[in-house]
């Protein structure tokens, strides 16, 4: 099933470094679910990462060649879109290119994290997609207080989830309360190796706050976050399984979830 | 150069662009004014209250509610006890005061220098009163800062519940240093 | 002076060698933040209220020069005496020689974090006066001869039975007697007999009123004003970005305080200090310490803006499981680690990485400061003056030119996914920090690119 959409928009797709080389069904499905929605989608072949590894220890200067890799690769496109919140911010708040600043400042409106993109730009209401499972939304922080793609609890203000809203469409979804609905996972870029015990505790609490509540599947908005929970959750030999929203999203009603 | 001057030269040289003051306008939204509210907060601190039409009722009530009280003294009645050395307060018990404003929405009333007579009276006393006239409760700080405008004395504070600790283990204890408990009376 | 040598990550990694110890250490902090949000939802103008406090400051910063002026002149009106201290050494002096006038050979303090960053305690102990902290949490580190290790909650580290044993050995209390309840009592005893016979007193200063002259000094427990009513001489030392320039601006700042700080409507005491009573005299010292120069960093000078509530420490998922005195600073947690390399860079250059940058501290900061950009701008800031090691920046720019050239990249990639499944013995070890307690991700056969390309060239 297709969703039409007004006119076809043409996507950039960018898949950050960790999800090419370690979790590639992630780009898969940010790639189909974007077609299934009416999308013209491409994959710039040249691309590499967005140098927040770099500029987040210290070295933003040393990511300027990284930048301008980033323009040439995606300036053409109407829309860029990641599936992953961490890295859009680190594009929006810090890319440049003194060689062609425009197309910098271009690109820095155009990106999108996944899920905000499917809300606000595609403004998607239904998902032909079926997912029976007991899922916990790990909200990543960078897209939830950078990007902000749901209502952060320190703040007096309305609750909105970008991500929830979207999981709400795919049928079957039963999605667990959390005692700390926002609280970091510890990954945090190199933190997660610079400070491994609060790293790693960080990552373990999260996942205690998931178990308590029954979550089978535990989903986000950022594959960085779930990796770190990942490591942690298979060295307890724990059941639950991580998965990437778009996973989810992109769960066809027909595949009976074989998670 | 002094130090004085020193810092003041590097200020100047180093402090931004001067910008407007924000209005204050607005920040009190639709906080109630109310007695109601402001027992429901000054109980949540520990405090208690009394509604008064007199303030002859005061003794009695204390009598009833504090039945171990050697020493009282009554901050309007000062000529008993002003001039002493403010140390000798050590031993009272219980020292009474009127306050000059409340406040609903944190229990807080204003008292200077004028209202306790001797700075350290509301603090070392071993139990405090203070009586609120109903018409002085206001619904938020910034409508007690209109009301108190400039300082009139050397001295002033808002006091709001007993002295308490949650030092050890963030438990809640009442009576650090200063008054174990506080009484106030609201009159009329 | 002897600092720590040893880094965040390290005494970090100390800490969480006792893991009940550290989840009852974020469970009681996060309790505190609990407490904050309900306070916060309790007046539906939370964000405009941080909104005004925030251009408050602001304006403070771009007129400081004169509010301190006018403080000042307002300040020897009231009849006080103004002292400025370009550093903590001076800020130390002045303090002993007030004391040394007056022949003080033990006085009470209340709580000032200004005097931990300038290590007063130690200095007026060297020159052989006795300083008694009297705030109680205070009190009990003293007693164990530790650092606060939190602004507002200074032995929030230490379990009762710990406090009851150090009453024990110093106060005579009990022997295994660790009740809150009797403890504190305690503890009013010993230091009602401290306050009665101090003849001066020193405190903090919460905000001073360019307008007045006045100070506010706010405290739960009543301590700070029973030293200094009780004393001859009261000694109140600010950091100068205190200030604020109107009486009526007081009731932003303190309707935010307390609620962001331990979720309390407002302190139990707010105390006006305005004119030295009749016959007793009024100190007030004006410290800078680093701040003018904070004052010209464009990309910090808003940190000056910190009234010192402690909220983006309870709310800090890293200082809820590092605790206060991994930061080996005065003043630990985010607001800590964008503070304190601005006192030494070399000795603070590990604090801004203590984070994960998740910006809970920003949101929850009731003068809006951006606490979390600033820690990743002093990140470039340290990298870019040396303070950081070879080794990391080798690395770095091995990541860079891989990261630059597509080549190189798909290169690199195909070589870390064969390494990953061929030789696991080479980052499954106890080196790589990723391993010690976390599963490795099992290597894809293919990367994305590689698939895409497939689907590319199949099309066709």
């Amino acid at each position: 099933m297709t969703i039409k959409i007004a006119s076809t928009v043409k996507v950039g797709l960018f898949i950050p470094c960790y999800i090419d080389q370690f979790y590639p069904q992630v780009g898969i499905a940010t790639l189909q679910l974007l077609q299934k929605l009416g999308c013209e989608v491409e994959y710039p072949q040249g691309q590499t990462c967005c140098g927040q590894p770099m500029a987040n220890s210290g070295y933003e200067h040393l990511t300027h060649q990284c930048n301008s890799l980033f323009v040439r690769n995606f300036a053409a496109y109407d829309y860029i879109v990641a599936p992953s919140g961490s890295c859009v911010l680190h594009i929006k708040e810090h890319l440049h290119d003194p060689a062609n600043e425009p197309a910098a400042a271009g690109i820095r409106q155009r990106i999108y994290e996944l899920t905000e993109f499917l809300t606000d730009i595609l403004k998607v209401t239904a998902l032909p997609a079926r997912f029976p499972c007991k899922v916990g939304l790990h909200q990543s922080c960078h897209g939830q207080r950078g990007l902000g793609l749901a209502q952060m609890s320190e703040l007096v203000a309305s609750p909105f989830s970008k991500p929830e809203q979207l999981l709400r469409m795919v049928a079957g979804v039963e999605l667990v309360e959390l005692d700390r609905k926002d609280e970091c996972c510890g990954f945090g870029g190199t933190f997660c190796v610079a400070e491994e015990a609060v790293s790693v505790k960080m990552g373990k609490d999260r996942i205690a706050d998931h178990v308590k509540h029954g979550a089978e599947v535990i989903t986000g908005t950022d594959v960085s976050c779930l990796m770190h929970l990942e490591g942690v959750l298979r060295r307890q030999h724990q059941p639950v399984k991580v998965m990437h929203i778009a996973e989810i999203l992109n769960q066809q009603i027909h595949e009976q979830a074989n998670h | 150069m002094s130090s004085r001057e020193q810092i003041l030269a590097a200020v100047k040289k180093n402090q931004p662009e001067a910008t407007m003051l924000p209005s204050l306008q607005g920040l009190s939204g639709n906080m109630p004014a109310t007695l109601e509210a402001y027992r429901k907060v000054l109980e949540s601190l520990g405090g208690s209250l009394f509604e008064i039409n007199d303030t002859a009722q005061i003794t009695d009530l204390l009598s009833e509610h504090y039945p171990h009280l050697q020493r009282v003294v009554f901050a309007d009645d000062k000529r008993k006890w002003v001039n002493d050395d403010p140390h000798q307060l050590e031993d009272v018990d219980m020292a009474v005061v009127t306050g000059t404003w409340g406040v609903a929405e944190n229990g807080a009333i204003w008292l200077t220098e004028n209202d306790i007579a001797v700075r350290v009276l509301p603090f070392i006393c071993q139990h405090l009163a203070i009586i609120l006239p109903r018409e002085r409760i206001l619904a938020t700080m910034h409508d007690a800062y209109e009301k108190m405008g400039a300082p009139q004395t050397g001295f002033g504070v808002f006091i709001a519940g007993p002295s308490k600790t949650a030092d050890i283990e963030q438990s809640l204890v009442l009576g650090a240093h200063g008054a174990k408990s506080l009484v106030v009376f609201v009159l009329g | 002076m002897n600092r720590p040598t040893t880094d965040h990550a390290t005494l970090a990694d100390k800490f969480n060698e006792n893991e009940p110890r550290v989840n009852w250490h974020d469970e009681t902090l996060w309790w505190v933040r609990a407490k904050r949000d309900r306070q916060a939802w309790s007046i539906p103008e939370w964000e405009l209220l941080r909104e005004t406090a925030s251009q408050i400051k602001l304006n403070v910063l771009g007129n400081l020069h004169d509010y301190l002026i006018q403080f000042e002149q307002q300040a020897l009106q009231n009849g006080a005496v103004v002292h400025w201290a370009a550093d903590a050494a001076e800020h130390n002096r002045i303090v002993t020689t007030i004391l040394q006038r007056h022949g003080v050979k033990r006085m009470v303090k209340s709580k000032s974090m200004l005097t931990e960053e300038c290590h007063l305690n130690p200095h007026l102990q060297a020159n052989g006066i006795e300083v008694i902290d009297t705030d109680l949490g205070e009190r009990i580190v003293q007693l164990a001869k530790e650092p606060p290790s939190h602004i507002v909650l200074p032995c929030i580290h230490k379990k009762k039975e710990e406090i009851g044993e150090l009453f024990h050995e110093h106060l005579g209390t009990p022997a295994g007697n660790a009740d809150p309840q009797f403890l504190t009592a305690a503890a009013r005893q010993h230091l009602r007999q401290e306050f009665l016979q101090s003849k001066a007193a020193i405190t903090g200063v919460n905000f001073a009123v360019a307008e007045t002259g006045e100070m506010v000094v706010c405290t739960n427990e009543g301590n700070a004003d029973m030293g200094a009513h009780l004393a001859d001489v009261h000694i109140a030392c600010m950091g100068m970005e205190k200030i604020v320039p109107e009486r009526k601006h007081l009731g932003v700042f303190l309707r935010l305080l307390a609620r962001s700080a331990t979720g309390q409507p407002i302190t139990t005491y707010s105390s006006h200090f305005r004119k030295p009573a009749p016959g007793k005299e009024l100190h007030i010292v004006i410290v800078d310490n680093g701040r003018s120069r904070q004052l010209g960093r464009e990309d910090f000078r808003n940190s000056l803006k910190c009234i010192r509530c402690g909220a983006c420490m309870n709310t800090c998922p890293v200082y809820r499981r590092s605790g206060g005195h991994s930061y080996h600073t005065a003043v630990a947690g985010p607001i800590g680690a964008i503070l304190a390399p601005n006192l030494d860079m070399k000795d603070y250059a590990d604090l801004p990485f203590a984070s994960t940058l998740c910006g809970s501290c920003s949101n929850v900061c009731p003068v809006k400061i951006d606490i979390h950009q600033q820690l990743y701008k002093w990140r470039q800031v340290l990298v870019q003056e040396g303070h950081t090691s070879g080794m990391k920046t080798a690395g770095m720019k091995v990541m860079s030119a891989v990261l630059s050239k597509p080549g190189n990249y798909k290169k690199a990639g195909k070589m870390g996914r064969w390494v990953l499944k061929a030789f696991p013995g080479m980052v499954n070890n106890r080196f790589n920090p990723w391993y010690k307690q976390r599963e490795m991700p099992a290597p894809p056969k293919q990367s994305f690119s590689e698939w895409y390309a497939e689907q590319q060239s199949t099309k066709k």
